[in-house]
C-alpha cells in the first residue's frame, strides 16, 4: 500500500547542489519539439503562451478600434456599412473583455503566482493546460465567424430581445453566446487553480500576511470569477436555449422578461471590471515598492480594500440599468453603493500616494506607467461617481460620456498597470531587459495619445453623440472633435507599436538580465531570469513581507524534497505550516484531447441540441483518460 | 543568491488528506461554482415566478410522486455515502470497494426514478417561462447527477485495479462522498422550488 519513502540518495539533502538541479530539470522538464509543447503542463511555458494569446488579441481588437476611428473621422463615411460596423464595434468589446482583459490578468498570474508564493507549480496544472486550449479555441471560434462575416453584431451585452430567436436571425448571437461558455470555462477553470495556489501551496512560513498583495489581488479576483462568472454562463445558456429549442426565459409574450437578460449579465458584468481592476491594483502595489524603495505603504489597508472592493463589486449591478424603469428606491440603493465602491479604491490610492511621497521614487518606464495609471485612474473614477446618480446618467447613458468613462477606468486603470507590468517582469520571463529609452517614448506617446483620444469623448457625449452609431450627418456638432479623436488615436497606436517593437527587439537583443534587476523583495525574484523548469532548486523558507530585502545575499530554504518524482510542498492555510510533500501532475495530452472534444461539444450545440448528449461521451473518455493513474512515482503516497 | 537550509522537510508524508490535499481544496472550489450555478436559477424561477400574475403559468401542479421518490432515494443513499467516507479515512479497501458498488447503484436509481420526473412537471420547456425554468433547474440537476455518477463508475472500477490500495484513490473516494452530499443538498431548494413552492 503505502510505499516505503524512498531510497536515501533520492532526497536532495545528499546531493551536491549540480547533481540537485540537473536531476530536478529531468524530472521537471518540458521535453524540446511540438510533442512537448502539446503536452507541457509548466505554468511558466503556458503563463507565456496566455500572456502572448492575449496580446494578440489587443492587437486585432485594437486593428477593430483603429477602423472604427477611421469611419467616424468624418461625416457620412462610406468606408464601413452598418451591418459590418455593428460586428466590429461588438467583435471590439467582446474580444477586449472576453479575450484580452480578463485571461490576460489571469495569465499573469499563472505565470507570477507560484513563483510568488514559492512553490514548484500551480495546482492542477493539466486543468490550467486545458484552460489554455480552451481559450484559445474561444478566440478562434470568434475571429473565424468574423472572418466568414458570422461575426456578432448585437453589442459586448448582447442584450435581448436584439439577440433573441425574433430579432438575431442567423448564427451571430449564438456564436457570441459559445464565446462565451469558452472563455468562462477557462476562466474558472484558472480561478480554481490559483485559489488552491494561494490556500494551499505558500512557501513555509508565507502567514497570511505575508503574502504579497498582488497575490492577494489574485485570490479575490478568483473568487470574484467563482462567483460572478456563473451568472453569465446561465444568461447565455438561457439565451441559447431560447434560440435553438424555443424556451422562453426572455420571451415576455410567454411569461420570460427581457429584464432577466440585464440583471443576470450585469451580475457578472459589473464584478467582471473588478476582475479586471483588482488584479492591475495589485500589481501596483507590488511594483511600486522596488521603485519607491520602501515597501507599500499600508499592506493591511490595501488588502482590506481589495477584499471590500470584491464584496462591493457584487451590489452594484443595477447601476447599468438605470434607464430600464426600474423601481426608484433601487435605483438610490444602487446609486449609494456605486458611491461607495470609491472608498476602497480612494484608500489604495493614498496608499500609492504616500509610498512614493515618503520613498525616494526611480522614475523607470514601469513607475512611469504606474503614474499614468494614478491620473488616468482617478478621471475615470471621478465621472464613474458622476454616471452613478441616476439623474446624470439618465442624460448620458449610451453616449460617448460613457465610452469616455469605461475607456478611462479599463485602459487607465487595467492596461497601464499591465503595461508597466511587462516592462518590470519581462526580465524574469525572458532573462532580459527592456529598452528604457523605447519604454518611455512608447508611455509618452500612449499617455498623451489616451488622453487626446478618450477626453474629448466625454465632451461628444454631453453633446449628445450616441455610442455605437456608424456614421453622423454633417449638420450635427460632432464632426471636429471626431476627427481630432481619429488623429489622436494614431498617437496611441504608435504608442502600442512602440511597447510591441520593444517587446520583440528586447527578446532577443535586451540586454542580460541579471535575477533581480529591480532589486524588488518578492519570492520571484529570489530564482534565476528566466526561472528553471521547477522554479526553485530549494522551497524558501518566508520569515516576512519582503523575503528579499531581509537579507539580501542569503535565502533560507528547506530541504528533503525527492527528486525523481514532481514533488511540492502543501502548506496549512493561515500559518503556512508544512503539511505534505505532494505529487504534482506530469505532462500530458489529455488535456488538449479534452479540450478538442470540448470544442467540439460546444460548437456542435450552437446548431443541435444532441450534441449535449453525443458529444459528451468524447469529453468523458479523454476525462477518464486524464485522471488513471500512470503508475508514475506522482502516484505515490 | 546563496541558500541558508533552515527546514528538512523529509518527513512530510508524501500525499496529505482531508484538508492537507489540494483536491479537496478544488473540489470545494468547484462546488462554490456549482451552488451560485443554482443559487442564480433558483433566483431566476423565483424572479420570474415575482413577475406571473399566476403561478404555475397555464400549466397543473407538477406530479409530487417521482420527485419525492427521489428525494427519498437521495436522502437514503446519505447513510452508505457516510460510511464510504470513514471506511476510506480508514484505509479498509474491502468495505469502499462494496461502498463504491453500492453508491454506483445510489447513482443509477435515482436517473431511473428522474426518467419520470420529467413528465410529471406537467409542462413542456417550450409551453411558456415556467416551463422552460423548471425544465432547466431538473436538467441541471441531473446533469449534476449523471457526473458524479460516472466518477463514481470510474473509480468504483479504479478500486478493483491494482492502482485501489493507495492513500491518493482513498482520498479520491472521501473527496467523491462529500460531492454526493452536495448533490443531495443542492436537490432539496429545487425540491421545494419546483414542487412545494406551487402549493403554498
Amino acid at each position: 500500500m503505502n510505499r516505503p519513502a524512498t531510497a536515501p540518495d533520492t532526497h536532495d539533502t545528499d546531493i551536491a547542489r549540480t547533481r540537485l538541479t540537473s536531476a530536478l530539470a529531468k524530472t521537471w522538464k518540458t521535453p524540446p519539439g511540438f510533442w512537448g509543447a502539446l503536452t507541457t503542463v509548466d505554468h511558466k511555458i503556458i503563463g507565456r503562451r496566455y500572456i502572448f494569446t492575449a496580446f494578440v488579441f489587443l492587437a486585432l481588437g485594437g486593428v477593430l478600434a483603429a477602423l472604427m476611428r477611421l469611419q467616424l473621422a468624418q461625416p457620412e463615411a462610406r468606408l464601413i456599412g452598418p451591418d459590418r460596423y455593428n460586428q466590429i464595434f461588438t467583435m471590439h468589446g467582446a474580444n477586449m473583455m472576453f479575450l484580452f482583459a480578463v485571461p490576460v490578468m489571469e495569465a499573469v498570474a499563472v505565470y507570477l503566482v507560484p513563483l510568488m508564493v514559492g512553490t514548484r507549480n500551480i495546482a492542477f496544472p493539466r486543468l490550467n493546460a486545458f484552460s489554455y486550449w480552451i481559450y484559445l479555441a474561444g478566440g478562434a471560434l470568434l475571429w473565424t465567424a468574423f472572418a466568414l462575416d458570422m461575426g456578432p453584431d448585437v453589442g459586448w451585452f448582447a442584450y435581448v430581445p436584439l439577440s433573441g430567436p425574433q430579432y438575431g436571425a442567423g448564427k451571430r448571437a449564438d456564436i457570441w453566446a459559445q464565446m462565451i461558455t469558452f472563455t468562462e470555462l477557462s476562466a474558472l477553470a484558472i480561478a480554481v487553480e490559483l485559489v488552491v495556489t494561494i490556500f494551499k501551496q505558500r512557501a513555509p512560513g508565507m502567514t497570511l500576511d505575508r503574502i504579497p498583495v498582488f497575490v492577494w489581488a489574485m485570490l479575490v479576483t478568483s473568487f470574484l470569477v467563482i462567483m460572478a462568472m456563473p451568472a453569465v454562463m446561465i444568461a447565455s445558456t438561457g439565451l441559447i436555449l431560447d434560440r435553438l429549442v424555443g424556451t422562453h426565459f426572455y420571451n415576455p409574450a410567454e411569461g420570460g422578461d427581457v429584464l432577466l437578460w440585464q440583471h443576470l449579465f450585469w451580475f457578472f458584468g459589473h464584478p467582471e471590471v473588478y476582475i479586471i481592476f483588482l488584479p492591475a491594483a495589485g500589481m501596483v502595489s507590488t511594483m511600486i515598492e522596488p521603485f519607491a524603495r520602501r515597501p507599500a505603504f499600508g499592506y493591511l489597508g490595501l488588502v482590506m480594500a481589495l477584499i471590500a472592493t470584491g464584496i462591493l463589486a457584487f451590489g452594484l449591478w443595477v447601476h447599468h440599468m438605470f434607464v430600464a424603469g426600474l423601481p426608484r428606491l433601487g435605483d438610490s440603493f444602487f446609486t449609494a453603493s456605486s458611491m461607495a465602491i470609491a472608498v476602497p479604491a480612494g484608500i489604495q490610492m493614498f496608499c500609492w500616494l504616500a509610498t512614493l511621497w515618503d520613498g525616494r521614487p526611480v522614475f523607470k518606464t514601469p513607475l512611469l506607467f504606474i503614474m499614468g495609471f494614478i491620473v488616468t485612474f482617478v478621471i475615470g473614477g471621478l465621472t464613474g461617481v458622476m454616471v452613478a446618480s441616476v439623474p446624470f446618467d439618465t442624460q448620458v447613458h449610451d453616449t460617448y460620456f460613457v465610452v469616455a468613462h469605461f475607456h478611462y477606468v479599463l485602459i487607465g486603470g487595467a492596461v497601464f498597470p499591465l503595461l508597466g507590468a511587462v516592462h518590470y517582469w519581462f526580465p524574469k520571463l525572458t532573462g532580459r531587459m527592456m529598452s528604457e529609452t523605447l519604454g518611455r517614448w512608447s508611455f509618452w506617446l500612449i499617455i498623451v495619445g489616451f488622453n487626446a483620444t478618450f477626453f474629448p469623448m466625454h465632451i461628444l457625449g454631453l453633446e449628445g453623440m450616441p455610442r455605437r452609431i456608424y456614421t453622423y450627418q454633417p449638420d450635427l456638432p460632432w464632426h471636429g472633435l471626431n476627427v481630432f479623436v481619429s488623429l489622436s488615436s494614431i498617437v496611441l497606436t504608435i504608442g502600442f507599436l512602440l511597447f510591441f517593437i520593444n517587446v520583440f527587439r528586447s527578446a532577443r537583443f535586451g540586454e542580460v538580465a541579471p535575477d533581480n534587476p529591480w532589486d524588488a523583495p518578492t519570492l520571484e525574484w529570489a530564482t534565476t531570469s528566466p526561472p528553471p523548469s521547477y522554479n526553485f532548486p530549494r522551497i524558501p523558507v518566508v520569515g516576512s513581507l519582503h523575503p528579499l530585502w531581509d537579507d539580501r545575499d542569503t535565502l533560507p530554504v528547506a530541504d528533503g524534497l525527492r527528486t525523481d518524482r514532481r514533488e511540492l510542498i502543501v502548506t496549512t492555510l493561515a500559518s503556512a505550516g508544512p503539511q505534505a510533500r505532494e505529487a504534482s501532475p506530469r505532462n500530458s495530452i489529455w488535456p488538449l484531447l479534452a479540450a478538442v472534444a470540448t470544442t467540439i461539444m460546444l460548437i456542435w450545440s450552437i446548431f443541435s441540441p444532441w450534441a449535449v448528449v453525443w458529444g459528451s461521451i468524447p469529453i468523458a473518455v479523454a476525462l477518464i483518460g486524464w485522471f488513471w493513474p500512470k503508475g508514475t512515482p506522482e502516484d505515490e503516497s | 543568491m546563496r541558500e541558508k537550509i533552515v527546514l528538512d522537510l523529509g518527513r512530510l508524508p508524501l500525499h496529505g488528506m482531508g484538508t492537507g490535499s489540494v483536491t479537496w481544496w478544488g473540489t470545494l472550489a468547484f462546488m462554490l461554482i456549482e451552488g451560485t450555478g443554482f443559487a442564480l436559477s433558483i433566483a431566476v424561477y423565483l424572479y420570474l415566478m415575482s413577475l406571473a400574475t399566476v403561478w404555475p403559468i397555464n400549466a397543473p401542479r407538477p406530479d409530487l410522486l417521482p420527485g419525492t421518490l427521489v428525494t427519498l432515494i437521495l436522502g437514503i443513499s446519505l447513510v452508505p455515502n457516510l460510511l464510504i467516507s470513514r471506511w476510506a479515512e480508514q484505509q479498509d479497501l474491502r468495505k469502499v470497494q462494496i461502498g463504491m458498488v453500492i453508491m454506483s447503484i445510489f447513482g443509477i436509481v435515482p436517473l431511473i426514478v428522474r426518467i419520470f420526473e420529467f413528465p410529471a412537471l406537467r409542462v413542456s420547456w417550450d409551453s411558456n417561462a415556467y416551463g422552460s425554468v423548471v425544465w432547466i433547474l431538473l436538467g441541471l440537476h441531473t446533469t449534476h447527477i449523471i457526473t458524479d455518477l460516472v466518477d463514481t463508475l470510474v473509480l468504483a472500477v479504479l478500486m478493483f485495479t491494482r492502482h485501489g490500495p493507495n492513500r491518493r484513490r482513498f482520498g479520491d473516494v472521501q473527496d467523491n462522498a462529500m460531492y454526493w452530499n452536495f448533490v443531495v443538498a443542492t436537490w432539496l431548494p429545487i425540491y421545494g422550488c419546483i414542487y412545494w413552492l406551487v402549493r403554498l
